[in-house]
């Protein structure tokens, strides 16, 4: 027959009832975001394949509008987001010390950071709406800045993987920071101590994955086949 | 052999432990989850079968003359949606795997319970979703999405059936996710991986498909209602895009998705192969490893459904290539359970009436698609009627053939009550018979040239379709009969014992139906699975 | 019961005979499996209800045994499949030109020397015919079940796939892609006629415009000759003798013209810059239907070969080796 465990002491509130301790409930939480993480990048991963696959199709239609972007607004936005990992990052080393108001301090920045890359996004998809260079019925082929000749057709295309991309990775952001607000309500409370700080871990390793996602679109975006800085 | 134990209507268990609706749209018990998740199958198992009689019924005649072309059209691409995402994809995972992990590992839960109801929800509101698009005029488009027919041409649902498919996916990722961790993390003390039931090892494979594919078909479904809705590009060839990448993107998961519906369903083989000749399972290590290769595999190799769309002549050898490899651990498979009947002490219940079925089904319809990777032969019969048998062989002959089997396997565990040995084996000889007669004749027919999603077709294919429709019949009517019985079960089924089969596996050392929290006691594993020789069944596996 | 359609192309019997060599197997393993489960299930059933079965140990062996015997013939399977396949995918050199554009639900072909033909196509035994076809809106697939024919028609891009007819009759067409409401009404039938036969059937209806003339039209209507028309200084190169030439490519590639680069020179200029030009020629993707690439195809290919002799569609000889038109250097604007 079944041997049977020990009484155990008194379980902790955060545990849950089918853990067999703390350090297993935070294994299973952190294995559970990795793989999570995994499912975003096949996510993202099609909509980078394609886009590999038509910028090597229409590469002078893709370079072309590429250079259309705003080179300044993407750059400031990735210190931004850098600058809001290391925040994230703070913000999880505090819960670990179980300082509460700092913990919230570092939270609020992260937030701030982030809206503030969004409120930037927002300014650049205005630009191409009045621009229009947002593809669909109303879509009017750009010129190319360095010859002033129209671009070819397909670089229509190039802007519907720009949106598609962009759009999906700012969705994220919004998620992101709905979740930042839910850990600063739970830190504002005193749920997490020394010894538990688990969600604060995993929102952590979710923004810094949104945060690598725009690490990787920055560049194939804007950066590559740039003609002037 | 059996203890005594009270009657299941005095003790408390997970079924009688709390009582309204309440307690069941809003439990955390993995085996309430199971019942959710059965009633929701079924349901969409349902209609799907609905749209199958009504395809068997027009192609009784050459001429298109019980329903409109569109119609037609509509009917079939409901029944491979319904089928496909709402009961293949969730089936064996969702209602036994949900119900079993835990209890085979001896832990209390899944890792993350409450994700699994979400899980519930997310594939009942994708499923009503697309439900809502079938009663309000339909999909045209087929299972499949070409493009640009469903993202231009297409006068249907396409968006929020797209819709429903995006959100289905998600239950079957936070699944798949929730089996990862729970395999890797909560398996009880002494449960080495090497001493883990190998439906836990089918579990485990199936869910490595399902984190790593169904992103993918998510993400590509997102871009064909986006494309839809704000006419961008991509997969349009007007705008510069490219139909055949939608075919790539599209089958790296669709692939893929066929072995999330089979590798479960060898799963259950294993199990009751060695439970009905009372005898340990032969390769072990070779089915373990084989689960895990093909799960690997599967991703290699989904160019082989565009043979003809014009693809390179060397992308169509590898893929070719890989589609040979992929079907030798399934044969390692089909090898070692006929070994494990082998001197064994076999008993003709029906799960193994079942699982023998499987095991020549599965065989015939595995090799049929040696036909398919085989490039000379599928120029011919691609979108034939030979690719339709070859894939009903597999899931209905195969899947479903294994489902049925593992749930009356378990059906004591679950309900605590035995359902009638008589009807029930009634039931799976109409089943296997139906299913030849409805499957069989479409290699022929296929060979012969009729493509598939034919709405009508030349004369001298009828012979042939009749005898289709005809086996159709009995298939459905076997179907019919197990739901029958065992709602009759649930009442009027005589009580079931701890282990009515004697068979090893933690799940049989506690009580028919288990508490709440699944043990009284966190068991110890020490001793060797599926260890039927060395004592008694219920000794052995626990030391 | 017929269980094979006719033998009517000269890669039939082959595609046949694999056939027949998978269903060997399969019958085969299936017997084998179903007998030794069906075997071991009666002698092996259970006698008392406290029956103790027999150990059989593992064996690592068998397991390899079983492994390389089907991985073995599962290679013999690939290889002749592949070998199969390479006769399918490579039309031979004189095969003569039927141009397909399939748009729902319909097929229209068209021959190189003018003859139109609606669901229907005619050709003679003992001549390769390789079919070049584009698609109007969706994706299609031509299937000639007694050819064991079938090539998906994707549109942005032509699908070129040949056959050789080796018996006359009747021959059923399919579309075999699902392609929307008449899907199952877009069939129609392949007549294989003797020589003979053949050629009383072209001598009989009047050809009407030649697809090359046709694409001759469109190549003055969409300005094409302003550039491309061999006057000196042209800014374009020059498409005399094109078809079927090697071409140096602007990043030092060399490829041959075939019916796909000049389609894609048309639609997406840029992809494929011959050497020495500038990157001046817009893109007329989405100006131009598929009938009409179709057309500028032929004409192009025209460039190339000798004049035909007379309507009687003789397969034409292979495009005799015109000497290319000397590169033009222009500097950049």
């Amino acid at each position: 027959m079944a041997s049977s465990t020990p009484a155990a002491p008194a379980a902790p509130p955060e545990l849950r009832h089918h853990f067999a301790s703390l350090e297993a409930q935070k294994e299973a939480s952190s294995l559970g975001m990795w793989i999570f993480l995994v499912t975003e990048v096949l996510f993202f991963g099609g909509m980078f394949t394609a886009y590999a696959i038509y910028r090597e199709t229409y590469r002078h239609a893709f370079e072309g509008a590429s250079n259309l972007l705003d080179l300044r607004l993407g750059a400031f936005n990735t210190v931004v987001l850098i600058v809001s990992s290391l925040t994230m990052a703070l913000a999880v080393w505090a819960s670990q010390q179980g300082r509460t108001r700092l913990l919230g301090l570092f939270l609020v920045l992260t937030m701030t950071l982030g809206t503030t890359f969004l409120v930037v996004k927002y300014f650049e998809y205005a630009h191409k709406f009045e621009n229009h260079e947002v593809p669909g019925p109303h879509f009017v082929v750009p010129l190319d800045e360095a010859t002033h000749q129209l671009l070819p057709r397909q670089s229509e295309m190039f802007f519907s993987l720009y949106f598609c991309m962009t759009g999906l990775h700012a969705l994220h952001m919004i998620i992101g920071i709905g979740l930042l607000l839910w850990l600063l309500r739970k830190a504002l409370r005193g749920d997490f101590t020394v010894r538990y700080n688990t969600p604060v871990d995993m929102v952590g390793l979710y923004w810094h994955f949104v945060d690598i996602v725009w690490i990787f679109l920055f560049p194939l975006l804007y950066l590559l086949g740039r003609h002037t800085l | 052999m059996n203890t005594p134990t009270p009657s299941s209507g005095q003790r408390v268990h997970y079924l009688n432990a709390s009582y309204g609706v309440r307690s069941w749209l809003l439990t955390i018990d993995h085996k309430r989850i199971a019942i959710l998740y059965l009633i929701g199958v079924t349901v969409f198992f349902a209609i799907g079968g609905i749209a199958a009689a009504l395809i068997r019924l027009e192609l009784l005649t050459p001429a298109g003359d019980v329903f409109q072309a569109e119609t037609y059209n509509k009917i079939f691409t409901t029944h491979g949606v319904m089928m496909v995402f709402f009961f293949m994809i969730p089936g064996i995972p969702a209602v036994l795997g949900n119900f079993l992990v835990p209890l085979m590992i001896g832990a209390r839960d899944l890792a993350f319970p409450r994700i699994n109801l979400l899980s519930w929800y997310l594939y009942i509101i994708g499923g009503l979703i697309a439900l809502w698009a079938v009663v309000h005029g339909g999909l045209d488009t087929g299972w499949t999405f070409y493009t640009p027919y469903s993202t231009v041409y297409s006068n249907g649902w396409v968006v929020v059936t797209a819709v429903g498919i995006f959100i289905a996916g998600f239950s079957s990722i936070l699944t798949g996710l929730n089996f990862l961790v729970t395999i890797h993390t909560m398996r009880a003390p002494g449960m080495t991986w090497t001493r883990m039931p190998l439906f836990c090892w089918g579990m485990y494979a199936a869910a490595i498909i399902q984190i790593l594919g169904t992103p993918v078909v998510a993400i590509t479904i997102l871009l064909v209602g986006a494309e839809r809705l704000f006419h961008l590009g991509i997969f349009d060839p007007a705008q510069g895009g490219d139909p055949v990448l939608f075919q790539h993107l599209f089958w790296f998961y669709s692939h893929p998705a066929v072995y999330i519906m089979i590798l479960p369903a060898m799963a259950v083989i294993s199990e009751l192969v060695t439970a009905f000749s009372r005898k340990p399972i032969f390769g072990y290590k070779f089915i373990a490893g084989s689960s895990i290769a093909i799960a690997v595999l599967s991703f290699l190799v989904w160019g082989h459904h565009m043979f003809v769309s014009g693809q390179s002549v060397y992308a169509g050898l590898v893929f070719s290539v890989l589609s040979f490899l992929v079907a030798i651990p399934s044969a390692i498979k089909v090898f070692n359970w006929t070994a494990t009947l082998y001197k064994g002490s076999v008993s003709y219940q029906t799960p193994l009436l079942y699982a023998l079925g499987f095991i020549g089904l599965f065989t015939f319809g595995g090799l049929t698609g040696l036909f398919l990777a085989c490039l000379g032969l599928d120029i011919h019969v691609h979108d034939t009627y030979f690719i339709v048998a070859h894939f009903h062989y597999i899931m209905v002959g195969g899947t479903i053939m294994a489902y049925l089997g593992g749930l009356h396997y378990w059906w004591p565990k679950i309900s605590g009550k035995i359902y009638p040995e008589y009807w029930s084996r009634v039931s799976a000889w109409v089943i296997f018979i139906g299913f030849n007669l409805t499957f069989f004749p479409q290699f022929i027919v296929g060979y012969l040239g009729m493509p598939r999603r034919y709405h009508a077709y030349p004369e001298e294919f009828q012979v042939l379709n009749v005898m289709s429709t005809a086996g159709a019949s009995i298939l459905g009517i076997g179907y019919l009969i197990p739901l029958v019985y065992f709602i009759w079960s649930m009442r009027y089924g005589q009580d079931a014992a701890d282990n009515p089969w004697g068979a090893t596996g933690l799940e049989w050392q506690t009580s028919s139906p288990p508490p709440t929290e699944n043990f009284e006691d966190t068991p110890v594993v020490t001793g060797r699975p599926y260890d039927y020789l060395t004592g008694r069944g219920e000794e052995a596996a626990v030391g | 019961m017929h269980f094979f359609p006719e033998e009517a192309s000269t890669f039939a019997r082959h595609v046949d005979s694999l056939y027949l060599f998978l269903i060997a197997v399969t019958a085969f393993f299936s017997l084998m499996i179903g007998v030794l489960v069906v075997v071991f299930a009666i002698k092996y059933r259970r006698k008392s209800a406290d029956e103790v079965a027999t150990e059989v140990h593992e064996s690592g062996v068998l397991e390899i045994v079983w492994t390389v015997i089907p991985f073995g013939i599962v290679m013999i399977m690939f290889f002749w499949g592949a070998r199969v396949f390479f006769q399918i995918t490579r039309p031979p050199q004189n095969a003569i030109d039927v141009y397909v554009t399939a748009k729902q639900w319909m097929w229209k072909l068209q021959h190189a020397d003018g003859h139109r033909e609606m669901n229907e196509l005619h050709v003679p035994i003992g001549q390769p015919v390789r079919l070049t076809m584009a698609s109007e809106d969706v994706i299609h697939s031509f299937y000639v079940p007694a050819f064991r024919f079938k090539r998906d028609v994707v549109p942005g891009r032509f699908s070129v796939a040949w056959f050789e007819a080796t018996k006359p009759g009747k021959y059923h067409l399919f579309c075999a892609e699902y392609c929307g409401t008449r899907h199952s009404n877009m069939i129609g039938w392949v007549y294989v006629m003797t020589p003979a036969d053949y050629q009383a059937w072209l001598a009989g209806g009047a050809p009407g415009e030649t697809l090359a003339a046709s694409g001759a039209k469109r190549f003055v209507e969409n300005a094409c000759n302003t550039c491309h028309g061999d006057q000196p200084g042209a800014r374009g190169p020059s498409l005399t003798g094109l078809f079927g030439r090697r071409v140096q490519l602007s990043n030092g590639q060399t490829i041959v013209a075939d019916e796909g680069y000049i389609r894609e020179s048309i639609v997406n200029p840029q992809a494929k810059l011959v050497a020495g030009y500038p990157a001046i020629m817009p893109t007329f993707q989405g100006l131009i239907s598929e009938e009409g690439l179709l057309q500028l195809v032929a004409y192009i290919k025209s460039l190339s070969a000798p004049p035909p002799a007379g309507a009687a569609a003789v397969p034409a000889a292979a495009p005799s080796q015109t000497p290319p038109a000397p590169e033009r250097k222009v500097s950049r604007p």
